[in-house]
């Protein structure tokens, strides 16, 4: 009940602000980290996320998304590795089990073409950032493509002995691939 | 004594240094529990050790292909002589094999491989968790077979020295 009320709450708000908070289809949306490992391209996926969009095509400029995912998901095809990235050095997963992103403003920038601007946090740090976001529909759906490059080390992500960048690069490319119905 | 040429036997030791360097490394590198800076540098390392294998491997057909090695001393029996050729071709499968199946299994776990850091491998297929465990038993076992074969030729060479006293080593030896 109480759901229901909150999200009957939400949706007013959005209605009020002209935007529609999109259905996420989860599955075949995606939340990836790229990375290089001795100059070996490394793709990994985050295998937990929660992506909201309250989007308006019409006005972009009154859109709003947020981005949650789950540090300890992520999948880089290893087990070991895998175990890896939720410990202290990593991610430390158990103390900061979430990584967000909340957009502060999303601009248009061109026909199909968005700049989202937010805050990313990753381990209990914040950053301002911005990156591009492409959009077009589908169908009934809208399709978003995004990819935010940042620098690990910023983030404390890979500590010790860790932090040598000739060994993991210190860039890191998040790449989001979101599709969501009306 | 005909003697082989200087290029087979730098050809000959230099894969001889680098299969055991390799083979040595990988049995290391799989023990190391987790993951490590070390664990991971020693993977990569393993990898360019393979791919040069390779090259020098193709490197050494080439020249093969063009230059008969010393005939067999004259005393050997026949049945020698032949188990020594099956050993000498066997050892070229698997210098090729072993570092082509190292490379196949590296695809299927999904890391491409980067020689040197520097040259990107072409990715021929994409990963999966299928042809990972397919692969992985493939490459451990042709090693260990190749092992069985470095082992009889070694013990066969040192036999040539030690007891024939013939010169077939010292044919090797620059």
């Amino acid at each position: 009940m109480k759901q229901h009320v909150l999200l009957a709450s939400l949706l007013g708000l959005s209605l009020a602000a002209g935007a529609a908070v999109l259905k996420t289809d989860a599955a075949k949306s995606s939340v990836s980290a790229t990375f290089k490992q001795m100059n070996v391209p490394v793709e990994s996926k985050f295998r937990k996320h929660n992506i909201v969009i309250d989007y308006n095509d019409k006005s972009p400029e009154a859109s709003k998304a947020t981005v949650e995912i789950d540090t300890a998901s992520l999948d880089l095809g290893d087990v070991d590795m895998n175990k890896e990235v939720a410990k202290k050095e990593w991610f430390n997963s158990s103390q900061f089990p979430k990584a967000t992103f909340t957009s502060t403003s999303i601009k248009s920038a061109g026909a199909g073409k968005l700049t989202v601007t937010g805050k990313l946090t990753i381990k209990g740090k914040a950053a301002d950032v911005s990156f591009p976001l492409s959009v077009k529909a589908d169908g009934k759906n809208q399709v978003f493509d995004g990819a935010l490059p940042i620098k690990r080390l910023a983030f404390n992500i890979g500590e010790g002995e860790w932090k040598d960048t000739g060994m993991v690069a210190d860039e890191v490319t998040i790449k989001f691939h979101v599709i969501a119905a009306q | 004594m005909d003697r082989y040429t200087k290029t087979a036997m730098l050809l000959h030791w230099l894969v001889a240094i680098l299969i055991i360097a390799a083979f040595l490394l990988g049995l290391t590198m799989v023990d190391i529990k987790g993951i490590t800076p070390t664990k991971l540098k020693y993977y990569s390392w393993h990898k360019w050790l393979g791919v040069t294998v390779l090259l020098l491997a193709v490197a050494r057909a080439l020249w093969r292909a063009k230059h008969t090695p010393p005939p067999h001393p004259a005393h050997m029996p026949a049945w020698q002589n032949k188990a020594a050729d099956a050993v000498h071709y066997l050892l070229y499968f698997f210098i090729f094999a072993v570092p082509l199946s190292g490379y196949l299994y590296s695809l299927a776990a999904g890391v491409p491989v980067v020689y040197l850091g520097v040259w990107h491998m072409p990715v021929l297929f994409e990963g999966t968790p299928e042809l990972k465990a397919f692969f992985k038993p493939i490459h451990y076992w042709l090693n260990m077979t190749m092992a069985v074969f470095v082992i009889a030729h070694v013990g066969a060479a040192l036999k040539h020295h030690f007891i024939d006293r013939d010169g077939v080593l010292k044919r090797m030896l620059p």
